[in-house]
């Protein structure tokens, strides 16, 4: 079966700099990839590519086996890639209805002129903050809200779009411990609905618990590839490190 | 202060159970919406002034005084329009004193060669927008600080003006624009009306549509709306380009007042046009304000400039006023900004 996403050769330079070197991997349909590394290992750069922020230098990227080539996060929006940036990427100035729709605003036509339908956007504000199981209505400002808040948020506007692969940058660095569990079992619901994730995280547990492999790269190349349910945790968490750190080279 | 969330049992596209939104959490959003408008405290500043004033002097509560602080502050006003817009998108001009001049000039000499009025008046809209345009593409493109930028093009733009007449003024003759600066409707001055036009489109406009929904999403974050793939640039040069064209249509105003162009006209405006704007509760940093507040903000420097005149307070005296209501205008911007961010 053809993989959702394939890249093949990927590499970024910033002038003199390597980020990443010749990265091929995969994520399959309803899949959900870990990825670690060390800081400055090329997690983020592999990332903002995959989200059409950069354009790799050489390599190439298939979705559904073809050729696509990102000129903008909006390009990859429209192939069903949604990304949940580190920082949120949130207008803490606007409301979650506008944050939720940013780039994508729902309007109606009267004649010459288009105007925001803000009400339909309100609304459909309102169920998918329901079925995400908060308590915010679409008119709270976004600054306004906890960290927690805000990450879901984050969450909502990347689900409102039914990604075919969502993107998780660091989801749970806001969350607290109920909070993480709560976004680790949608990930899974996600999964189960066929939708892909890549999941960067520094917390290995909630890697260990919700992905089905898991790529460490390290100085800008992917050095090994792990399955968590082959071996038990302890195991994997130590080859885990080791392939971070350089201690071993060959796949586990 | 975080809502409950409860364990989402399924994602989204299912039925799920929904929880009604708390009664606080509406009251919140209610306030934050007021918060968003007027500021009470300055309008509450603006009906004690008034008070005051028609206590202290028997001239200020006047109908004709009234119409004349209308008068007064339709140039400003008209401006302060498009200073709004381009300031809620994080940006600032300083150009627009030169822009209305140039206006006004390159409308006169146009006439001066025969050109019909509508005519001129339109090649003067398209300058200004133009230098908006101009104004617009250097900062978002070359990435220029919006200061530095529209301080070039002020200068530049003021003297192209110069240029033009050879630093001389130019008398208009013409009727029909001399006619919308003295004239009235319904006891109400044309300019007046172009002020409340000018206000009430574009309110309309802000709050419904992509434009102004942009220049609030990128003036609380161009970076979250560039990823959200919103192109921050062609917007960035929208805003300039409104803020130039209202200030071209506010320099056509200023001739029509007083009856002849010159290059040296309406020079230090950006001063009453950014207090204005500040003073209406628009934040320097972007991201919010309103027009109304814009409109309360320059009625509040009228009806003040208005006051010190009718209770005899010199000229100068009324720059060291305006300056200090500026000051004090940004420094509670700076207040309630640190006190959000700490809450």
């Amino acid at each position: 079966m053809t993989p959702l996403l394939q890249l093949e050769d990927v590499s970024k330079t910033f002038g003199p700099v390597v980020a990443l070197r010749d990265v091929t991997m995969r994520i399959g349909e309803a899949e959900a990839v870990g990825l670690i590394g060390d800081n400055g290992a090329g997690k983020s750069t592999l990332v903002k590519i995959l989200s059409g922020v950069y354009a790799p230098s050489s390599g190439r990227l298939r979705l559904d086996g073809k050729i696509v080539d990102f000129q903008s996060p909006l390009d990859a929006r429209r192939s069903g890639i949604e990304m949940i940036y580190q920082d949120l990427a949130l207008c803490n100035d606007l409301d979650v209805s506008a944050n939720i729709f940013l780039g994508r605003e729902v309007r109606r036509r009267f004649g010459p002129v288009s105007v925001l339908d803000r009400t339909g956007m309100a609304t459909e504000t309102a169920r998918i903050l329901g079925e995400l199981g908060l308590t915010i209505t679409p008119e709270r400002e976004v600054g306004s809200l906890s960290g927690g808040e805000r990450q879901m948020v984050a969450v909502a506007r990347a689900l409102q779009f039914q990604p075919r692969l969502l993107l998780m940058d660091e989801p749970t660095a806001a969350l607290s411990a109920e909070k993480i569990r709560v976004l680790m079992s949608l990930v899974q619901g996600l999964k189960k609905r066929g939708v892909s994730i890549l999941l960067i995280s520094h917390r290995f547990t909630d890697i260990l618990h919700v992905c089905d492999r898991i790529v460490v790269v390290r100085q800008g190349a992917v050095v090994g590839e792990v399955a968590p349910h082959a071996q038990p945790p302890e195991h994997t968490m130590a080859v885990m490190h080791e392939l971070m750190t350089g201690d071993r080279t060959a796949d586990a | 202060m975080s809502a409950e969330v409860s364990a989402p049992a399924s994602a989204p596209g299912n039925g799920a159970s929904r929880s009604r939104p708390g009664g606080r959490d509406r009251l919140l959003a209610v306030m934050q919406r007021r918060q968003g408008g007027v500021n009470p405290g300055l309008l509450g500043a603006l009906i004690l002034l008034f008070v005051g004033l028609s206590v202290f002097s028997p001239y200020f509560f006047d109908s004709k005084n009234l119409l004349n602080i209308g008068r007064a502050i339709s140039i400003v006003g008209i401006a302060s329009v498009g200073e709004t817009i381009v300031i809620i998108s994080g940006g600032f001009d300083l150009s627009i004193g030169s822009v209305m001049a140039a206006s006004g000039m390159l409308s006169a000499f146009l006439i001066g060669l025969g050109t019909p009025l509508p005519v001129a008046f339109a090649a003067s809209i398209v300058m200004g927008t133009l230098v908006g345009l101009a104004n617009g593409a250097i900062i978002g493109y070359a990435r220029i600080n919006p200061l530095i930028t529209t301080l070039a093009t002020l200068s530049i733009v003021r003297g192209l003006s110069y240029v033009l007449s050879g630093g001389q003024e130019i008398v208009v003759h013409d009727p029909t624009w001399i006619a919308i600066g003295t004239e009235t409707f319904a006891y109400v001055p044309y300019i007046v009306l172009v002020l409340l036009v000018t206000f009430l489109v574009s309110s309309l406009v802000m709050p419904r549509t992509l434009f102004g929904r942009y220049a609030y999403a990128i003036g609380s974050s161009a970076r979250a709306a560039r990823l959200a793939g919103v192109a921050v640039d062609r917007w960035r040069m929208a805003f300039y380009l409104t803020c130039g064209g209202l200030s071209a249509l506010a320099g056509l105003v200023t001739v029509s007042r007083i009856g002849y162009a010159q290059p040296s006209a309406n020079m230090g405006i950006e001063l009453d046009v950014i207090t204005a704007v500040i003073l209406g509760g628009t934040s320097l940093n972007g991201g919010r304000g309103a027009l109304a507040g814009t409109l309360v903000g320059l009625v509040l420097i009228g009806v003040i400039n208005n006051g010190l005149t009718l209770v005899g307070v010199p000229a100068y005296w009324q720059l060291v006023v305006k300056g200090s209501i500026l000051l004090a205008a940004v420094l509670y911007d700076e207040l309630r900004r640190t006190r959000r961010d700490e809450t």
